[in-house]
């Protein structure tokens, strides 16, 4: 495997009395694409969030790039700025102009010259195709346009790994291509990805390794091919068989 | 005068307001329970009260005076008094104004490596002060109708009431006091309920 950059060793997390991350032991190296699958409630959205740390843990221990997770504070921010985020319900900043809200973050956080980061951002939302609707807002666009903007927003800071919370399963079915479109083309430029998605279409095409979860703890993992034709553990299977009738 | 004190009174409501409400939706647990505070003491003490408890009874029993001008001093006491009342509203309205913003902008915002006090000026403030129009205009009118009233009988005849008690101090001050603490023992438990009222009734998105 390539170089190391996301590392969780053993780690523990409750919600009260529920113990939602159990002993996650998970290392993924420098431009792999790992698609994240498992039943709803599992904790992969949380699993996700304690990565850049939205999330707080108990025990154990997650580093990027050879670096542990600081406590709250600036230092966190910092980190949290190489670590993408984008989220089912896109989340984009409602006052905020499409491309105002693809620079915020690096006029704000990297302090990029405003021409700079206005030159950079355009460059992005060309990327994902909606640089036509700069000026907009993001009420004014359709879903599939958002979760493209809200992705060209955690672009736009030069994450080193990019999270994906169940990107597409708040978009109309024909909007959905358009964005995996786009993640698979990232996949393809070499970026590192944590993807929760139960689209087999995309982990096909893209991703190294498939990661089971069930119940807060990784129950398999294997490559796309294997995971899907051949399942090992009865609760992938199990799961499988449930969401290929679907 | 009137519109002096409240020109003057709003900008101090406003600002106390903001500052309060920052401390409502912080992630640290003792400024929200501060915030909280504030606004539960200030909403649930009536305002003549306030007035009078502080140009008297601060001003003229401890001391604490800004000017030796009885009238300035008076003035002076009905802005902070009326701008510290008002916050407590400002920061409702604000705090209001909040929720109508999805929590997912907030985790965007950090996400996306703002610190707490950017997020705040650059995401949540924005917007919560325009979600917050509506109630912080009905604050405003409050305000001007509560300076009118503070402008025209407080301050001008705070300077002739000292006079009165001071000639019958005896008695009239405790009596005073113990009133006072009865309204806010009265009134303090009907706002804590009204608030886990509001929280249970609230709707959940
Ligand atoms: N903030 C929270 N407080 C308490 N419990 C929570 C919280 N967030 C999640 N949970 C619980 O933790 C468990 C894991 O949640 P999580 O959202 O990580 O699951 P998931 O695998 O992403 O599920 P889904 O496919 O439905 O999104 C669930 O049982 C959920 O109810
Ligand atoms: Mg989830």
């Amino acid at each position: 495997m390539s170089e190391p950059l996301v590392v969780l060793t053993d780690v523990n997390k409750h919600f009260g009395p529920l113990h939602v991350l159990r002993d996650i032991n998970l290392t993924i190296g420098k431009g792999e694409v790992v698609v994240l699958i498992g039943p709803s409630g599992s904790g992969k959205s949380t699993l996700c969030r304690t990565i850049n740390r939205l999330e707080t843990f108990e025990s154990g221990s997650i580093t990027i790039d050879g670096k542990p997770l600081p406590e709250e504070g600036k230092e966190l921010a910092n980190l949290r700025a190489d670590v993408g985020m984008v989220f089912q319900s896109f989340n984009l900043f409602a006052h905020k102009t499409i491309l105002e809200n693809v620079t915020l973050g690096p006029i704000k956080v990297r302090k990029v010259p405003k021409a700079q980061a206005d030159k950079r951002a355009m460059e992005l939302l060309e990327r994902v195709g909606v640089a036509h609707q700069a000026e907009k807002h993001p009420a004014q666009l359709s879903g599939g346009q958002q979760q493209r903007v809200a992705i060209a927003r955690s672009l736009a800071m030069d994450p080193k790994v990019m999270l994906f919370d169940e990107p597409t399963s708040a978009l109309d079915p024909e909007m959905i291509n358009e964005v995996l479109d786009v993640m698979v083309q990232l996949a393809k430029s070499g970026m590192t990805m944590i993807v929760v998605t139960h689209e087999m279409g995309f982990a096909r095409k893209a991703a190294d390794r498939v990661v089971f979860l069930a119940d807060g703890q990784i129950v398999e993992e294997a490559t796309p091919e294997e995971f899907f034709s051949n399942p090992k553990s009865d609760r992938a299977k199990d799961f499988l068989s449930k969401i290929l009738t679907h | 005068m009137t519109i002096q004190l409240s020109a003057l009174s709003a900008l101090g409501a406003l600002v106390i307001g903001t500052i309060v409400a920052i401390f409502r939706v912080s992630p640290v647990r003792v400024l929200r329970f501060l915030g909280t505070s504030y606004v539960n003491l200030f909403r649930n003490t009536p305002l003549t009260l306030l007035m009078v408890a502080s140009i008297l009874g601060l001003s003229f029993i401890l001391g604490l005076s800004w000017s030796d001008q009885a009238k300035t001093n008076a003035f002076i006491w009905a802005v902070i008094v009326l701008s510290i009342y008002h916050a407590a509203f400002v920061c409702e309205a604000l705090r209001s104004g909040v929720n109508t913003i999805p929590a997912g902008q907030a985790e965007a915002a950090r996400s996306i490596g703002l610190t707490f006090g950017q997020s705040l000026r650059e995401v949540l403030l924005p917007q919560a002060f325009r979600g917050a129009i509506a109630p912080l205009g009905s604050t405003l009118i409050a305000l001007i109708k509560n300076s009118t009233v503070a402008a025209v009988i407080g301050v001008a005849d705070a300077a002739g009431l000292m006079a009165v008690i001071v000639e019958n101090e005896t008695g009239s001050l405790p009596v005073f006091f113990i009133f006072a603490l009865g309204f806010v023992i009265l009134t303090l438990p009907l706002g804590v309920w009204f608030t886990s009222l509001s929280r249970r009734l609230a709707v959940k998105r």
